[in-house]
């Protein structure tokens, strides 16, 4: 029967058979011992056709309550930013689209050129030296930042502010036994982690991790983070929202050595969740020791630039198990998109896009007239109090079709009044006005 | 530019195609032509920390091309005085002269008898022909 | 001669002032920044209005090869066409659109399929149960690794096992992920047919062997005969076999690995199903296990609840934690799980066509490029220049660079290591016999061209935006962002 995805007609399969010189399909497998061949068909749901397909994904897409279908305040790691047209275009083209990994740089110009782009941009973004080509997400490229810092520093601990996103201090537990990393979390003090506590634990620590703004929206004295990290002789490592990097200073200008994050909020759609990429980027001294592809420029043997995959000795397929790690298939897709979004937003627009979010935010604070969980300033996500219980307050919102924000008592046991809203530039001053008066009729 | 294929006679080789030359107590080691030509042209030299010890047969350092990397075979153990900063500035000078300016470190030697179990230059060559 | 012209890079384009982005513009109350928290000076973003943008991009595509493009037989990667349709569908807004946060009883839809996808996966592998965790098959890899530490640890076993068994011909990302994963590799050797050698195996496998790692059939593209012994071996020794699904195209439906013997197991559903690579990713990587395993598993497991509803479940305290954010990469399995409804229990058609277009590219091509291992092949084979080399000077480098001046995308070459000059040859099922006629014309020209013209070969590509690039240099002068032009150059 076959599918429209295959092109072998019965005749040329004949033809076919003949020139390998066997006589059947069946002889092709002849070296799967018989006791292993699968003798019924596989139990998957009946083969359909294209309509039918559509029309069943289709029923399942609409089962889902999209950001389309409520007024949404969610963020806690995943921002429902603007996403430009040009992005989609670009990224659907087929050539970017159907290529893989630019092993072969005369074919391949075109993505190569374009991470180079995007090394840049994040360095900028960043205020340091090298980037990677991207890693799997915000979370993974924590672990990977650690990995690069235990081979740096020799030490066999982390330290990692309990500011930080939960899955990505989550990541980083998962990875770090193998890693052979005992893992030490920092308490914080008011929503934000105090200098002095993160110098205590990052003594002996190979990397200090914080992130900035903090998952509680919060603003870090990063600075002073900083300091405390590299002045016990670990790495200072930063967790970073591109988009806040306009009006944030940026991390490489304060002291990191490693600056990490998730990109997504860069030009890539909520898609529950992925995929999505993360960015990693370093000064120039640990390129030797950073993961992942990194695109460099050249010359051909006419003097063109061009640009190739370099460091390529750093890489599993060939250092193998002394590898700086075993990441091939990264992100390039989605960190495209990040780097079309970015150079439409170009630097007026980044710093334009900051000021909003921090506009709405004082927006929020003065609408809602709530008790803020924390003192310290926002970016574009406000910890708010309810005094009772958010995971019920989200609920009895929903039913009014707002959706009010991330309760983070699911984290952060003793918080289960706090609730965590977010906004972007998609949400208007009447939505903030909406929210505010959904939340005082379900408090009231 | 790649140099000829030689082995100078003077100096004491290693398997691992790393070879010494001895000077009183001290010793200079580098890579064998035969090392150079199988990795191709060379972009890094990862040199000891001047000070550290190396062991015979132990790795005090890495050599990378654009795609290989191989370890760096200490064939005698002592004390790192020295390595040559020009390779690290031009690492390609291995390649063209892995003798002389390609030289990697200076070590003062621990156990000049260790000298004895490493190959003169006609072993080494018929372990080029075996190989 | 090319006749390209050089694409200046986005920053050469770019001019203060201009912006091509629109954002609204709300009335808002005045929010500073502390002044030691704001940035200083502004990030350098290009900036360009949107029709410069557009042909910026559209440029570096044209610079660019794709599957769409021409035939992509890139061995271990199956270059298989990348149906539009499961672009659609991934972009539906009731998937695109869906925040991850969003409460499970809004998102059923989404978790239904994550639901249908993890069952599909089981029934493929023959194994349990699966978890869509990992992001790519490196990290599936090294989830898989994570799972046989977890259940050696919780068995009291883990300081005992160290070790995990890798041949010489598996890809590059086995024994990185043996390191990253805290095991010792134990490589073991092939033999004269291309099989696992038996006898050292025999040598290697004991009491401290933790697993084996497998690609079956191997980056040789040959089924390993002996897998039966093989698993009693391993089983017998206590430890357990990995499967890495990098080559599952070559046996869907056909043979299972859980029957074979395997206990955990990674997909590429970039590979075998179907969703586009992206240049480099994303891709997607889950995992298979047997029941032993289920309890490791990351967590959140997406599960059906006795409504029928699903949820996601974290009561699994032995679980080894979370290796991504979220529950996976979302839009993949959208893609996959499309591809897998096309097929349906019929998936086997789909490797029956893979190993056929492979095999009569190799009955095709053996007589003029050496073969090591004479033998049926599975999906893709590998055959070696290594004959051209030593009597026309031409690598298996310059083959590949020649079949860029046809239009053909060059196989994986220099891969895997046990074959000198390797290239590694993946048609996939979806080629029609014309295009892979048209490229064992090119092939056997190439070879043809070895002997008469070899400078043909050796200045190849010879119609590309860049003639061979020095990578060399690349690494020596480490040029690897752009320098603004106040910034002074970097020493070279």
């Amino acid at each position: 029967m076959g599918t429209g995805y295959l092109a072998l007609t019965d005749a040329d399969r004949e033809a076919m058979l003949r020139a390998i010189g066997v006589s059947s399909l069946e002889e092709l497998f002849a070296d799967i011992p018989e006791q292993l061949r699968l003798e019924r068909e596989l139990a998957l749901a009946p083969a359909a056709s294209e309509v039918e397909i559509e029309r069943e994904l289709t029923a399942l897409a609409e089962r889902n309550v999209h950001v389309g279908r409520e007024l949404s305040f969610l963020g806690a790691g995943v921002y429902d930013h603007y996403v430009p047209a040009i992005v989609e275009a670009v990224i659907s083209r087929p050539e970017f689209l159907t290529a893989y990994t630019p092993y072969q740089p005369e074919l391949s110009q075109g993505v190569l050129q374009a991470i180079f782009e995007y090394q840049t941009v994040i360095c900028e973004l960043t205020g340091m030296e090298v980037a990677n080509a991207s890693g799997y997400d915000g979370a993974t490229v924590a672990a990977d930042a650690c990995f690069m810092a235990a081979h740096a520093t020799g030490r066999g601990k982390i330290a990692i502010a309990e500011t930080v996103n939960p899955q990505v201090r989550q990541v980083v537990k998962t990875y770090a036994p193998g890693f052979g990393l005992e893992v030490v979390e920092v308490p914080h003090s008011g929503g934000v982690i105090d200098p002095a506590a993160f110098l205590a634990a990052s003594q002996g620590a190979a990397a200090a991790i914080f992130q900035q703004p903090n998952f509680f929206g919060c603003l870090e004295q990063a600075p002073d983070l900083a300091r405390a990290a590299t002045g016990a002789g670990a790495l200072a490592v930063a967790h970073v929202d591109p988009l806040s990097l306009g009006v944030l200073e940026a991390p490489g200008n304060y002291g990191c050595q490693i600056a990490i994050g998730e990109g997504q909020a860069a030009g890539n759609r909520l898609s529950f969740g992925g995929p999505h990429f993360g960015f990693l980027a370093a000064k120039k001294d640990l390129i030797r020791r950073m993961p992942g592809r990194i695109v460099g420029e050249t010359t051909d043997r006419r003097g063109r630039r061009g640009f190739v995959l370099t460091f390529q000795t750093r890489e599993q397929h060939i250092r193998r198990e002394k590898a700086t790690s075993n990441i091939t298939t990264n992100q390039s897709l989605c960190a495209l998109a990040g780097l079309v979004y970015l150079s439409w937003l170009g630097s007026n627009g980044l710093c334009k896009l900051g000021e909003t979010c921090t506009g709405l935010v004082e927006l929020l604070k003065k609408e809602l007239d709530l008790p803020l969980a924390f003192a310290a300033p926002s970016f574009k996500e406000l910890a708010v109090h309810l005094g009772r219980s958010a995971e019920e307050v989200v609920r009895e919102a929903k039913k009014k079709g707002v959706n009010p924000g991330y309760p983070l008592g699911r984290d952060y046991p003793g918080m289960e009044d706090v609730l965590l809203v977010a906004v972007t530039e998609k949400r208007s001053p009447a939505d903030i006005e909406r929210l505010a008066e959904v939340l005082g009729e379900v408090l009231a | 530019m790649a140099a000829t294929e030689s082995y100078p006679v003077n100096l004491k080789y290693h398997r691992e195609h790393d070879w010494a030359r001895i000077e009183g107590g001290e010793a200079v080691f580098g890579i064998t032509w035969k090392a150079q030509d199988m990795l191709g042209e060379l972009v890094f030299f990862q040199p000891p920390v001047v000070g550290s010890t190396v062991a015979k047969d132990g790795v005090y350092g890495e050599v990378e091309s654009v795609k290989a990397v191989s370890d760096l075979v200490a064939p005698l153990s002592g004390k790192v005085i020295a390595f040559n900063e020009k390779v690290q500035s031009e690492p390609e000078s291995i390649n063209a002269d892995p003798y002389g300016e390609g030289w990697l470190v200076r070590v003062q030697l621990s156990d000049p008898g260790e000298a004895e179990a490493l190959l003169d230059v006609e072993a080494y060559k018929q372990l080029l022909v075996e190989e | 001669m090319s006749d390209w012209r050089e694409e200046p890079l986005i920053f050469e384009r770019s001019r203060p002032g201009r912006c091509a982005c629109s954002l609204p513009h709300y009335e808002l109350p005045k929010a500073t920044v502390p002044t030691d928290l704001a940035r200083a000076e502004a990030p350098r973003l290009p900036e360009l209005a949107e029709p410069d943008l557009a042909r910026h991009f559209s440029a570096l595509a044209e610079r660019n090869f794709g599957v769409d493009s021409g035939f992509y037989p890139l061995g271990s990667c199956t270059m298989k066409y990348n149906p539009r349709l499961n672009e659609r569908l991934a972009a539906l807004p009731g998937f695109a659109d869906l925040h991850p946060h969003q409460l499970p009883e809004d998102a059923q839809g989404a978790l239904e399929l994550c639901f249908l996808l993890q069952e599909a996966l089981a029934e493929i592998s023959g194994l349990d149960t699966v978890s869509l965790q990992p992001a790519a098959g490196s990290q599936g890899e090294l989830t898989g690794l994570m799972l046989v530490r977890a259940y050696f640890q919780d068995r009291g076993e883990l300081e005992q096992r160290r070790k995990v068994v890798v041949p010489d011909t598996a890809h590059g990302t086995n024994p990185a992920s043996v390191t990253m994963s805290g095991f010792e590799l134990q490589p073991v050797k092939t033999d004269a047919r291309g099989n696992l050698d038996l006898e050292d195996l025999r040598r290697v496998v004991g009491p401290d062997t933790a697993a084996l790692m497998l690609t079956n059939p191997s980056t040789l593209g040959l089924f390993e005969e002996g897998i039966v012994e093989v698993a009693r071996l391993f089983h017998e020794a206590g430890a357990l076999l990995y499967y890495d699904g990098a080559n599952l195209n070559a046996v869907c439906g056909i043979s299972r690995p859980g029957d074979m013997g395997f206990d955990v197991v990674h997909f590429n559903l970039h590979k075998t199903f179907s969703t586009p690579h992206g240049g480099g990713g994303p891709g997607a990587g889950p995992v298979a296990v047997r029941r032993a395993l289920e309890p490791f598993l990351p967590v959140p497991r997406i599960v059906r609840g006795k409504d029928g509803g699903f949820a996601l479940d974290c009561d699994w305290p032995k679980s080894i934690g979370r290796v991504r954010g979220f529950f996976g990469p979302f839009g993949v399995f959208v893609k996959a799980y499309a591809f897998i409804r096309v097929y349906g229990p019929a998936l086997r058609e789909m490797s029956e066509a893979a190993v056929l277009n492979a095999n009569y590219l190799l009955a095709r091509l053996k007589d003029v490029y050496e073969l090591r291992y004479d033998r049926l092949c599975k999906h893709e084979f590998v055959l070696s220049a290594a004959q051209l080399k030593r009597e026309h000077g031409i690598s298996a480098l310059d083959v590949a660079k020649r079949l860029m001046d046809y239009g053909i995308h060059p196989p994986t070459i220099y891969f895997p290591l046990v074959v000198p000059e390797a290239l590694m040859i993946e048609p996939t099922e979806t080629e029609s016999l014309e295009t892979l006629d048209s490229f064992i014309d090119a092939m056997r020209q190439i070879a043809t061209e070895a002997a008469e013209s070899p400078e043909l070969l050796h200045e190849a590509p010879h119609d590309r935006p860049v003639e061979r690039l020095d990578e060399a240099a690349a690494v020596k002068r480490a040029i690897v962002r752009y320098e603004f032009g106040e910034s002074a150059p970097e020493p070279g």
